[in-house]
């Protein structure tokens, strides 16, 4: 079994003194506009979006041999995390008027603004041993002015991608005045096999689909793992006895414990509460599916609800005092809120067909959902009221939406269909676009999102 | 002498069982398509003849639970030879077909396999003698994705090993 290797610390200081051009990021998000020619770089990044940012990068400076295997590698992860989020748009290289070959010399703003570039990303990375070092300024061109300070990063050669994925954060941070994520995991379901004898193992990999590392093998069937709000650990549902039971992993050693094992019964759908030391999860017995939750490190249960219907899929408010669940109490799969002790619930879903798997946004504004109508499966969006429900995605079968960690995108399992039908995952982001395949070597499902790493 | 010789047999249906299906390595009989059963479906005390003869499983309507007509009938055989045939455990699976999401199919095997489980209990097989499991939507059998298929997955069926259960 793959070990996985300790989480590598990064430093982060300032590059320097450079004068912070901040601009002022308005609190509360809205819209994604293009960046003005007059007036601080900035996307809003809302429903009514046009046209992404135009952005260059050159070539990231190799200052000294051993860093030159990574100078440029780094300024493509960046540019493919930018590209990545359609809110950005990268100038082809070919395209350049000037290069950047020192770091500190002055920008050529009239070179890059000739090439329509609207924001300018410069680096250079050293090396010493087996550390790096990645320093990057990032320019608002039309203003002539740098966005924000220059900052740099130094750390294991081998978390180099990781790095990058800092930088891109950052600028993502800057422009758009919302947190990155791509310095984020996602923890899945790794499938192979055919339809009627699919095998299926726990895998995690970057939020891009590379360093992919197997937690678990395929003797066993494994569904839906989730996070821990610390991104240390996994839950997950495992048919290791024969029956499905809720495991708890630790990511760094892969070694794992049966959450509980009452004779008898079947626990799935967990997960964690904000703190990291709940788990809500169903347990069916004698046929009868009901939530619970179990402090951790006690094992001590508690029923939340108590009813012939079928009570699953729980997730909890970020602030961890609600509960959002889907429930078929009144002749269908619905969604309801109740307090995360339990108690009276109240039903948000009253569109048409059948809704499943809520997911509380991280920002704790929106609730992800998968919505059965008509024959077709959609991943859709509604406030925690239920009110503004917006469906992003439709396709024979979308389900098990997970938030990236600052709650703008949202990936999910995506299966086409007949006997060659195979699952793979997708990303979508709220506003409905840029829909787009995130690459995995095999088939894959039930994609959870760690928050943003350390 | 009768009996030596289903001893004899069961215990070769046991080896055969164990390398063809990785997903029961304990002596269960049947619950896949192609595996190995014991005994011929001619003889009413052999494996074979429960899976085969009288069916091993019952099939249920789009998300419901409750057993149809002929669930029942096949049901009430199955009870009566559990409880002539008292040396067989059963494992009911519930299963889903592919429309709904993960979790809700999870929860609809687990109420179908406890259709069956219950049925059978009412019908006087000891409850120790019978677990349920939910695959949900996990395990189809047939693989299209059109109501031809979707029919035949959305089934409980009762799958017998020998022994009691250990745990």
């Amino acid at each position: 079994m793959t070990r996985i290797s300790k989480r590598m610390g990064f430093q982060l200081s300032k590059v320097t003194c450079l004068l912070a051009a901040c601009a002022a990021f308005m609190a509360g998000h809205v819209t994604m506009a293009s960046a003005q020619s007059n007036g601080p770089l900035r996307i809003e990044i809302t429903d009514g979006v046009i046209e992404p940012l135009p952005f260059a990068i050159p070539d990231f400076v190799a200052e000294d041999g051993g860093a030159s295997d990574f100078a440029r590698s780094i300024s493509r992860v960046i540019a493919a995390d930018l590209a990545s989020t359609g809110l950005f748009r990268e100038i082809p290289q070919d395209a350049f008027i000037s290069g950047v070959s020192n770091f500190a010399s002055p920008v050529a703003y009239a070179d890059w603004k000739a090439i329509n570039a609207q924001a300018l990303i410069t680096g250079a990375v050293s090396s010493s041993g087996d550390s790096i070092n990645v320093k990057f300024r990032v320019f608002d061109v039309f203003s002539g002015q740098p966005l924000g300070e220059g900052l740099q990063f130094s750390g294991g050669a081998a978390g180099w991608r990781r790095m990058a994925h800092k930088v891109a954060d950052i600028v993502y941070s800057r422009v758009t005045g919302e947190s990155g994520y791509f310095d984020s995991r996602v923890v899945f379901v790794a499938e192979s096999g055919p339809k009627n004898a699919r095998r299926k193992r726990l895998a995690i990999m970057d939020y891009d689909g590379a360093n992919v590392q197997y937690l678990t093998d395929s003797s066993a069937l494994v569904l839906a793992p989730r996070f821990s709000p610390q991104g240390d650990r996994v839950l997950y549902t495992s048919y290791e006895t024969g029956f499905p039971q809720v495991y708890v992993l630790d990511v760094a050693t892969v070694g794992r414990r049966v959450l509980s094992s009452q004779e008898g019964t079947m626990t799935f759908a967990p997960r964690f509460s904000p703190d990291g030391r709940t788990v809500v999860y169903s347990l069916s017995a004698g046929g009868n599916t009901d939530l619970y939750t179990m402090d951790i490190a006690s094992g001590q249960a508690r029923r939340l609800t108590q009813a012939p219907s079928i009570e699953t899929a729980p997730s909890f408010s970020p602030d961890g005092s609600k509960i959002v669940f889907e429930s078929d109490r009144s002749g269908s799969q619905q969604l309801y809120v109740m307090p995360a002790t339990g108690g009276e619930a109240t039903r948000i879903s009253f569109g048409q067909g059948r809704y499943g798997t809520p997911v509380w946004s991280p920002r704790g504004d929106l609730i992800a959902f998968t919505k059965q109508n008509a024959g077709r499966f959609h991943i859709g969006v509604m406030r925690t009221d239920g009110s503004e429900e917006r469906l992003l995605t439709a396709s024979f079968l979308d389900e098990g939406p997970t938030w990236s960690p600052n709650g703008r995108v949202i990936m999910f399992t995506r299966e086409s269909q007949g006997e060659t039908g195979e699952a793979s995952l997708y990303s979508v982001d709220i506003t409905g676009r840029n829909l787009r395949r995130v690459l995995t070597e095999g088939a894959a499902s039930d994609p959870a999102w760690s928050p943003l790493l350390n | 002498m009768k009996h030596i010789a289903m001893t004899a047999l069961f215990v070769g249906a046991l080896a055969v069982s164990a390398c063809s299906n990785d997903r029961f390595g304990n002596g269960r009989f049947g619950g896949g398509s192609g595996d190995f059963v014991a005994g011929s479906p001619s003889d009413p005390r052999s494996p074979a003849y429960f899976n085969q003869t009288i069916g091993d499983r019952v099939l249920f309507a789009v998300d419901q639970s409750t057993l149809s007509p002929e669930g029942v009938q096949v049901l009430t055989q199955q009870a009566t030879w559990l409880m002539e045939n008292t040396s067989y455990t059963a494992v009911i699976e519930g299963h889903a077909d592919e429309q709904g999401t993960r979790e809700y199919n999870l929860a609809l095997g687990a109420r179908r396999a406890s259709a069956v489980q219950n049925f059978l209990i009412d019908r006087g097989v000891a409850p120790n003698r019978l677990q349920t499991v939910s695959y949900g939507k996990e395990r189809p059998l047939e693989v299209c994705s059109d109501e031809l298929c979707y029919s035949k997955n959305r089934r409980a069926v009762t799958v017998l090993a020998a022994g009691a259960f250990t745990s």
